[in-house]
């Protein structure tokens, strides 16, 4: 954060091509659409790029939707960015891509650099890999929201339901509801109606025709969202706004929901609510930032139009600390075209910083630009077009769980607040949501809300669970090297 | 009008509202955050007399261990703030160490401290996973732990003569001829018979709001947090004496290497670690506390979480396969003498402080509470507050 701090432009002695044993000149975290489209350019440039991901192969979020039986079936017709993914793959050209790592710290190596720390494969081998610069393309996960009977077994979130796509769990047979609000419910509903399942519904708590407006302002997506609409009916699956999933009901496993009619603001209706039997229930909020990475190296964020924090960046997205650069859906949530667009203008920046020229160089930079402005502004429209209401907490019954990891009911976080617990953080300390396993990734936007906040940036020193022997391990080493 | 304004409503100033209206005294405590909103809420609950050698802090310790559990008795649930008197256990390194620690005990005998040798086949009587080669130890049945954020905020709630005002900060100290009589809040004049300084580690700046000095500054520990476990692992291998021994809490009391007495006094400005490890009730393990002072500097410092890390895995080899999840940081405010002000400001009077516990804050707060209500009403002290006085730090500078 310092100006000593500032990375000094690799080119000269230590120059490009010429550089130091095991330390690279960029290290992305996240081989989602920004990751892979920030490391194409890069590579290309001629640094020496390495992208890490904790999953099992490159895509992100974006291009792990197709499952893989499906693809070799109908090749690109559930999947129109397809030809995209495969341009993206084949532009990453020796770029080392590292698979199965999981990164649960980064931090900044002595003399400038950052040491960014994984564990790696199923045996978690710990691992460090050295940078001159870091790109932090982690994403967003799904924004879960506490209800009855969220728990059971067959309620998952929109994203755990393309995973079940992706295995090979066959959906035929299996009876889906799909709930939530914004426009990533239709994507869902239609691959897993194409993938055999019986969607029994869509339901959507804003109101139906929330998206319209801004959707005229873009024919392209406009077109998208007649498309999904199209494929949904041609599957017989009904689409009502207005209407959310207020409880999950079931012996052990999931057998209905009840669905009820609500308001503005997400208040059910009295009357007006249906059962519908399903043994599956995808649930989709919309997407949280994964900013874990950026707040351990104490990045600036700054707000979504939704009041979710996100890294802020500059232009060229620069975070607030030197050396350090963040796209896609870490910046906010913007869908697979931003993303992939970020990682362009995140490559070009760290191209241009590493060589010492100046980003403006670039004759394509103000037509993408003005495309990226574009499409930000589609992505905050959509956020507002979205939003979730507050009454979603009229839902919540005091057995309902709001940390799932430490057990803890709706009740006792009610005591905390009778205690004195007037913030979120107050709330975590006394009756314990946040503090197991997942770190308040699941339950912290709720307890927030609860709260009357808007949710804090993340505060993870530990990112990913790592073993007291490997953190041991690392005692005393006074210099970094790559292992 | 309230009888007293007590300013934080952290561990310290939840126990001196507490016991000021147990005299009979009215109370308004107000926060600029949620109860437990400061270092309260980012240490840990360790209540030590092991840890202290002969001297004021220890005499303070010794009452306010007995207080402690005169609270947890006084309600169901000891004291709804997961009181537990589980003992600790200091391990010597050495026979020099061991020959030191056992000094050490013979003079905390003196005050009151219930101290047990064990000798180094012992040791596995009380801790089975520990690891093997440490020359001994000395147990001490009085040291206890609490939850401190439930405490604090039990505490604050447990006097209905006590109202807590939570999002209110103090701006300043209403004052008439000298004398305060009451606080200037962001929402509106509070005012009172006396004023309690409870700022914690920010006591210094609610001193300066009165125009006198305390010199109160932040020396920041880390701590890590485990899984949650339950028993111990299956895949045990460490070989520790006591493997046998099969199921059970991996860890039992409050474990810790002598080297932590010699930190805790220390004034050295660098980086000291000496991890006390102890289970809690929700099954993690906790793993504290560094000592360092770097300001007010959260950013995470993998080098001491390492250091910490490795402390607790040569006390307890299975540790090393259990998972680290969370990690956390506080600032406890310390003065340069290392012990707590606690007192009549006699430079202002009205203002009493109750702040600077460094790193006993919790442990010493019932004393600090029993002994600021026993000075605003007159009553006879029941300790001599003197070696705590808040002016002590200009007669030394002068
Ligand atoms: C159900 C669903 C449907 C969607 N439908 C559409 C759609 O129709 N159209 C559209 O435009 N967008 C859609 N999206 C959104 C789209 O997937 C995202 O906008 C896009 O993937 C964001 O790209 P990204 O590169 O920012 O992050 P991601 O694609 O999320 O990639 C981030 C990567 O970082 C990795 N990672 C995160 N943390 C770590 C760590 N600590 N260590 C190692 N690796 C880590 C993750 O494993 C992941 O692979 C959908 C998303 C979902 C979940
Ligand atoms: C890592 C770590 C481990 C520790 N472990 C232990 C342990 O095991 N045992 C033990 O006894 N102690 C331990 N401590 C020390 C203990 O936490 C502190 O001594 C204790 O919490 C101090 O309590 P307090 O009430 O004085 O301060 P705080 O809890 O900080 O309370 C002060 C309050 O004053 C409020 N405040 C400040 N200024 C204003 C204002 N102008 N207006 C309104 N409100 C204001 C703040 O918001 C805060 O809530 C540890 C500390 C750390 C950091």
């Amino acid at each position: 954060m310092t100006a000593h701090d500032t990375p000094t432009p690799d080119a000269g002695g230590d120059g490009v091509g010429e550089r130091a044993v095991g330390r690279y000149d960029l290290v992305i975290v996240g081989a989602g659409p920004a990751g892979l489209a920030a490391a194409g350019v890069a590579a290309r440039a001629g640094l020496r790029v390495a992208v890490l991901d904790a999953g099992a192969r490159i895509g992100g979020q974006y291009f792990r939707q197709l499952p893989e039986g499906f693809r070799a079936a109908r090749p690109g017709a559930l999947h129109h960015g397809f030809s995209r993914f495969v341009r993206l793959r084949d532009a990453l050209g020796d770029a080392d891509i590292l698979l199965g790592h999981r990164v649960w710290a980064v931090e900044r190596g002595p003399g400038g650099g950052f040491a960014v720390h994984c564990l790696e494969g199923r045996e978690e081998r710990a691992r460090t890999v050295a940078a001159a610069r870091l790109l932090i393309a982690t994403g967003a996960h799904d924004r879960v929201l506490p209800f009855p009977g969220w728990d059971l077994p067959g309620v998952m979130t929109a994203g755990a339901a393309q995973a079940l796509l992706k295995g090979n769990l066959v959906m035929a047979g299996r009876r889906v509801v799909v709930a939530g609000t914004g426009p990533f419910l239709l994507p869902v509903a239609t691959s897993l109606a194409a993938a055999g399942a019986t969607v029994a519904g869509v339901f959507e708590a804003g109101g139906r025709f929330a998206l319209a407006p801004q959707a005229l302002a873009r024919p392209g997506k406009a077109a998208e969202a007649l498309a999904y609409g199209y494929r949904l009916a041609r599957h017989r699956v009904p689409y009502k706004g207005g209407r959310a999933v207020v409880a999950a009901h079931g012996d052990g496993e999931l057998t209905h929901v009840t669905v009820a009619k609500v308001d503005a603001d997400w208040r059910p209706y009295r009357g007006g609510q249906e059962t519908i039997e399903c043994d599956t229930l995808a649930v989709g909020y919309g997407f949280v930032p994964q900013l874990d990475l950026p707040a351990q190296l104490g990045c600036e964020t700054s707000r979504d139009a939704a009041g979710g924090p996100v890294a802020r960046v500059d232009r060229h997205m620069r975070t607030s600390v030197a050396g350090v650069y963040a796209a896609g859906e870490t910046t906010g949530v913007g869908g697979a075209d931003l993303a992939e667009l970020e990682g362009v203008i995140a490559g070009r920046a760290v191209v241009a910083d590493a060589l010492g020229t100046p980003v403006a160089g670039d004759p394509a930079d103000p037509r993408t630009e003005a495309r990226r402005r574009r499409l930000a502004g589609f992505a905050r429209a959509l956020l507002r077009a979205y939003p979730v209401g507050d009454g979603w907490t009229s839902w919540l019954h005091d057995d309902t769980l709001i940390c799932r990891c430490e057990e803890v009911p709706y009740g006792r976080v009610k005591e905390a607040r009778d205690l004195g617990a007037a913030d979120a953080r107050s709330i975590k300390l006394l009756a314990r949501p946040g503090m197991g396993w997942c770190q308040g990734r699941i339950c912290g936007e709720a307890v927030a809300r609860l709260a009357g906040e808007d949710p804090a940036p993340p505060r993870r020193p530990i990112a990913q669970p790592v073993s007291l022997g490997d953190l041991a391990a690392m005692d005393g080493r006074d210099e970094w090297k790559e292992t | 009008m309230p009888d007293v304004v007590v300013i934080g409503a952290g561990m310290i100033g939840a126990a001196c509202a507490y016991y000021a209206a147990r005299e009979g005294l009215s109370v308004t405590l107000v926060d600029r955050g949620a109860v437990a909103a400061g270092t309260t809420g980012s240490g840990e609950g360790n209540i030590l007399v092991s840890d202290k050698e002969p001297g004021p802090e220890l005499d303070l310790a010794m009452l306010s261990c007995r207080l402690w559990t005169e609270l947890a008795s006084e309600a169901r649930e000891l004291g709804g703030f997961e009181y537990e008197p589980k003992g600790g256990l200091v391990v010597a390194e050495n026979d020099e160490v061991l020959r030191a620690l056992a000094e050490l005990a013979g003079h905390q005998e003196k005050s009151g401290v219930v101290t047990r040798a064990v000798a180094a086949d012992e040791l596995a009587d009380y801790e089975p996973h520990l690891a093997p080669g440490f020359a001994g130890g000395v147990f001490y049945p009085q040291d206890a732990q609490v939850q401190p954020m439930l405490a604090a905020a039990r505490l604050a709630r447990r006097r209905p003569s006590v109202t807590l005002r939570t999002g209110t900060e103090v701006t300043g100290l209403l004052t008439e001829r000298g004398r305060v009589t009451g606080v200037r809040t962001d929402a509106g004049d509070i005012p009172a018979g006396a004023v309690v300084n409870a700022g914690g580690t920010w006591g210094g700046e609610i001193a300066a709001l009165a125009g006198v000095d305390l010199p109160i500054m932040p020396r920041r520990g880390f701590i890590l947090v485990t899984e949650p476990l339950t028993g111990l692992p299956s895949h045990d291998a460490s070989g520790a004496p006591g493997s046998s021994v099969g199921s059970g809490p991996l860890v039992r009391h409050k474990v810790y290497t002598a080297a932590y007495v010699t930190n805790v006094a220390s004034d050295s400005a660098g980086l000291e670690t000496s991890a006390v490890v102890e289970a809690t009730q929700a099954g993690t393990v906790l793993i504290g506390a560094s000592r360092e002072r770097v300001g007010f500097d959260r950013t995470v410092s993998l080098p001491v979480l390492a250091r910490l890390a490795r402390q607790a895995v040569g006390l307890f080899p299975a540790l090393a396969d259990v998972r680290a999840i969370r990690a956390y940081c506080g600032f406890r405010p310390y003065c340069p003498d290392h012990l707590p002000v606690i007192g009549a400001d006699p430079r202002v009077p009205g203002l009493y402080h109750a702040c600077g516990h460094e790193g006993a804050g919790i442990g010493l707060a019932p004393v600090t509470g029993l002994l600021i209500a026993q000075l605003i009403t007159g009553a006879a002290p029941e300790l001599d507050p003197a070696p705590f006085r808040p002016d002590r730090f200009a007669e030394a500078a002068a």
